[in-house]
């Protein structure tokens, strides 16, 4: 299947979540290997996001298991979670406004040092790899959303992540901004690094992923290769409606 | 200003302030001097789980009569060094901290703070009733002659009280110090701001809370000792109450909350104006120094929420 996956790292196995009458998430399962590049996609309110807070402990699954290399991760804590190296972005961005941009990366690298130095040259590293290192003394406040972006991918790349979970590459991001967002995330996931990423902009996410997760209405539709999922009749229907179904 | 120049000009402060008692030599004036540092200290202390942490606590009187009934029970019943007591103080205010901590800070914003504000009665309402430990009553200080430093007593002038005060002043501003510039500054200031993205990157936001809480529970503690010492009489009405919890909070709010000078030039504003109001309305303008407090935090709060630190540096931007 994949070449470069040579272990399942990401292991998603039945979870559900529901929220009062709500079933955000329905017995979902995928895996995603080490260095694979996952994309998932689904209309708004298909239970995208719902299942990376799951993933990364911010909410608790009310049946399944997630296993990380093996072990179950489900109950743990977000940060538990981080620093068994799953890292993650959010759709509603939360920089640290009151912190320069170096420091809100420095946050980041401070996972794996406890050397000031140290943490400011891995900082700068990380947003020099992200292209925001001439914003490096600028309040967080100051940015612009797709510099907001940015800034959270470096801080969530200092913690020097194994898995790294993006919610929304490119959405609310200016159309020139584009392309070096997906360079980046090839880059990464060319170094390795494991990737799972929500994305709106069906170009994008067909273009750079090698594999698809399809949601809707918080069950999976469809999992296989970018071709066959954007053929399946399932997701044509989730996405268009019925008429567009030949 | 350039990092040498700075530390240039601290250490002129600093040599100032060791001449001051040598100088002056009047009490009012080295009384004054005694209570700024005091309060600078105890907003410090408040500052570093408030101003950096993000966690406005409302009751941190109740480790400052923590620091004060510890080291006066132990020295009337055990007739410990003042010293000894103060260490002491500061363990069981920290360990006080760990168990208000735990349940508390899974209230978040104002709940969090009401919360402290309720602690800190409960404990106030308890001492009160606590014969034992004086109750409503309060304790004297067992009196100690002649002065010696064993004794933490000086009966024959303020100077050395003076000195201990700017002692525990500079310590509150050196762990401040070491704090800001270490991972722990970094990681309380990144729960401030945003306690999800914090928990993103690793960091476990309840344990640091609460390491938070017991730096600044232990600082406070030092201060309610010193204060036993100094004022030789504590009862539940002057070291637990929740006026006290707040006058901390406005120094440092007024100085400027997470900044390191903010609450030594919050006290230093608003402790002498504090007294100039009681000194100047005598027993007839009893509140007149809440109303100015009141009236001074409304004008901050609207004017420059960052205090008086945020405007200073907004003026260094715009003249240099």
């Amino acid at each position: 299947m994949d070449r470069s996956s040579p272990g399942v790292l990401l292991d998603v196995r039945g979870v559900t979540k529901r929220f009062g009458g709500l079933v955000a998430n329905n017995d979902i399962s995928f895996q995603v290997g080490a260095g694979e590049l996952v994309g998932v996609i689904g209309p708004n309110g298909a239970g995208k996001s719902t299942l990376f807070d799951l993933l990364t402990g911010f909410q608790t699954a009310d049946a399944g298991e997630v296993l990380l290399d093996g072990h179950p991760i489900a109950r743990l804590r977000p940060d538990e979670i981080s620093r068994l190296g799953v890292a993650r972005t959010f759709q509603k961005l939360k920089p640290f406004t009151q912190m320069t941009v170096l420091e809100n990366v420095m946050v980041g690298a401070f996972q794996k040092t406890t050397d000031l130095a140290r943490a400011r040259r891995e900082a700068l590293e990380a947003l020099e790899r992200v292209g925001l290192a001439d914003k490096a003394q600028a309040h967080a406040r100051v940015l612009s959303t797709g510099q907001r972006k940015r800034l959270e991918m470096a801080r969530a790349l200092a913690t020097r992540p194994r898995l790294l979970l993006m919610d929304e590459v490119t959405g609310g991001v200016d159309l020139r901004s584009i392309p070096g967002l997906v360079a980046l995330v090839r880059e990464l996931n060319a170094g390795g690094m494991a990737l799972v990423v929500i994305e709106h902009n069906m170009g994008v996410i067909m273009d750079i992923s090698r594999r698809i997760v399809a949601l809707h209405l918080g069950g999976v539709i469809a999992d296989g290769p970018p071709a066959t999922v954007g053929r399946d009749a399932r997701v044509v229907e989730a996405y268009l409606g019925q008429a567009y179904v030949r | 200003m350039a990092r040498g120049l700075r530390w240039a000009c601290a250490a002129i402060a600093l040599a100032l302030l060791l001449a001051f008692p040598l100088v002056v030599t009047k009490p009012f004036p080295r009384h004054v001097m005694i209570t700024i540092f005091l309060y600078a200290m105890l907003a410090q202390a408040w500052n570093l789980l408030a101003g950096y942490c993000g966690q406005i606590s409302l009751g941190h009187a109740v480790f400052f009569g923590t620091g004060a009934y510890t080291s006066t029970l132990l020295l009337k019943h055990m007739g410990l060094s003042p010293w000894g007591g103060m260490l002491a103080g500061v363990v069981l205010a920290v360990l006080l901290s760990q168990c208000i901590g735990y349940p508390v800070f899974r209230l978040r914003g104002h709940y969090f703070a009401i919360a402290t504000i309720a602690v800190g009665e409960i404990i106030g309402t308890l001492m009160i009733n606590w014969d034992w430990a004086g109750g409503a009553r309060g304790l004297f200080v067992p009196i100690k002659r002649p002065d010696a430093w064993l004794n933490f007593q000086f009966h024959e002038g303020k100077q050395n009280y003076y000195y201990i005060a700017l002692a525990l002043l500079v310590l509150a501003l050196w762990i401040t110090l070491r704090v800001e510039r270490s991972r722990l500054g970094y990681y309380l200031r990144a729960i401030r701001e945003d306690q999800e993205a914090a928990a993103s990157l690793g960091i476990p936001v309840a344990a640091y809370k609460q390491r938070a809480m017991a730096l600044s529970a232990g600082l406070t503690a030092l201060g309610g000792t010193f204060y036993a010492q100094y004022i030789l009489f504590i009862d539940p009405e002057s070291v637990f109450p929740t006026a006290l919890s707040i006058l901390i909070c406005l120094v440092a709010v007024l100085g400027g909350v997470g900044t390191l000078w903010g609450p030594l030039v919050g006290a230093a504003i608003l402790i002498p104006l504090g007294e100039w109001t009681r000194i100047s309305f005598g027993g007839s303008g009893k509140a007149v120094d809440l109303l100015v407090y009141g009236a001074l935090i409304m004008v901050v709060s609207v004017v420059q929420p960052g205090g008086i630190m945020a405007l200073a540096k907004r003026g260094r931007r715009r003249t240099g």
